[in-house]
């Protein structure tokens, strides 16, 4: 095992360019942009679907789709069919994060006890409130969970991004295979491994964060 | 798209084939590690959540940084298949691992008091009363870990080695769409095969949730 790439200094300096900094940054970057496309998109479908009860066949297999397509050869499409750039990441990084998402909103409104939602018309809640006031902070958890996976997917699949010629920390795995130098892919491997773990903590106390006392149990 | 499989059919049906032993040998071998190691969180409670913890953080490694990390602690050849069949196996364990306990877990005490008290013992329990009674959950793990890790294989390909991920590759290389959407059609096929043998064998296995 050998540290020296991931312990070198200059590696750490973010002024030079394919710095741990830089490319930490740009890996965010696209992981930020998938997400939030992601959930524009995936939230409100799931949130009417939870709520009308409507078109829950989507919901339910949406899952399923979503995880058997393969993410290098969706990846690898996109950009054949619109050529190099950002664009055709981003769209196949979002369609991994809109299943997800829908999903577990779906899940998360149709778990929460329906009379909680029967005791809220009974007081006079129009449905506009029921939904935004009882049903998304109850279905909160949930959705978290399917949130927080879709961030650690994303996070996984932007490393493949590098492989279609952007950046990201995907570079130190495929520059370091593509020049047999193991010390940077191993500083590659490690840097992903532990942005996934802390991204992953980071979103667990944002959901503690946003999850109502009330919902959590926790006073 | 059919004149290409016509003209590449060997490459295609190779693929698959190693697609399929990537695949599925992970699965075989994580199941039969999770079983004991999802029972021991089960049986030392205090193990349950530490057990959790690893699993999901075995699971949040990606699975690129994985397939390159594995031959540096391996020893073994950057183009191994062992690399993705370990990496592979270590996603399924982690997956698994998870739902036998939790699946063990959810069996009612009550089930397992009757069983004490009608004479079996501790492993024979484990195996006539609590396995079948959280095979359901069970099953649906495995199902999610074999979906998960047929579309994982392909990744392999960035590394040399990856079923139908090498269709993905070749296309990529020669800006040619056919073998990509080729191989994705047939990455989502094999998942739906798989799951649906899964459903099939689990239909089978637990005749009671149907009556």
């Amino acid at each position: 095992m050998n540290l020296s790439y991931l312990l070198d200094p200059a590696h750490w300096d973010p002024s030079v360019s394919g710095s741990f900094p830089q490319l930490l940054l740009s890996h965010l970057w696209y992981v930020f942009l998938a997400l939030l496309i992601g959930t524009v998109i995936a939230l409100p479908i799931g949130l009417y679907i939870g709520h009308t009860g409507k078109g829950s066949f989507i919901a339910i297999n949406a899952g399923n789709a979503g995880r058997s397509l393969p993410t290098l050869g969706l990846l690898m499409l996109m950009v054949t069919l619109l050529g190099l750039g950002l664009l055709p990441v981003l769209i196949a990084l979002t369609v991994l994060v809109v299943p997800p998402i829908l999903t577990s909103t779906y899940a998360g409104m149709r778990t929460l006890d329906r009379r909680v939602v029967d005791a809220a018309k009974g007081m006079g809640m129009r449905p506009w409130q029921v939904l935004t006031r009882v049903e998304l902070p109850m279905a909160l958890p949930v959705l978290m969970g399917g949130f927080r996976s879709a961030a650690l997917q994303v996070v996984a699949t932007a490393t493949v991004a590098a492989a279609v010629g952007l950046g990201g920390l995907g570079r130190l795995l495929i520059d370091g295979l593509a020049v047999n130098d193991y010390s940077r892919v191993l500083a590659g491997a490690i840097v992903v491994a532990v942005l996934a773990v802390v991204l992953d903590l980071f979103l667990a106390l944002v959901q503690r964060w946003v999850v109502s006392p009330g919902v959590s149990g926790r006073f | 798209m059919i004149q290409y499989l016509q003209n590449n059919s060997d490459t295609v049906l190779a693929a698959l084939r190693q697609h399929l032993y990537l695949a599925l040998v992970p699965v075989l071998l994580g199941f039969v590690i999770a079983l004991p190691v999802g029972y021991l969180g089960v049986r030392f409670p205090w193990l349950y959540h530490p057990l959790v913890n690893t699993c999901g953080v075995l699971y949040s490694i990606p699975s690129l940084a994985l397939f390159v990390f594995l031959p540096v602690v391996l020893g073994t050849k950057i183009l191994s298949p062992l690399n993705i069949v370990v990496a592979l196996t270590i996603y399924t364990v982690a997956l698994l691992a998870r739902t036998v306990a939790d699946g063990l877990r959810s069996v009612d005490k009550l089930v397992n008091e009757a069983a004490t008290a009608m004479g079996y013992r501790r492993l024979r329990r484990l195996v006539d009363v609590e396995l079948p009674v959280a095979l359901p959950v069970i099953l649906a793990g495995l199902r999610v870990a074999t979906v998960a890790n047929i579309s994982l294989v392909s990744v392999g390909a960035l590394i040399g080695i990856g079923g139908l991920g090498q269709l993905f590759t070749r296309g990529f290389q020669l800006f040619y769409v056919e073998p990509i959407v080729v191989g994705i059609v047939l990455s989502v096929l094999l998942a739906g095969v798989a799951d649906l043998v899964i459903v099939l064998v689990q239909r089978a296995v637990t005749p009671w949730a149907r009556a």
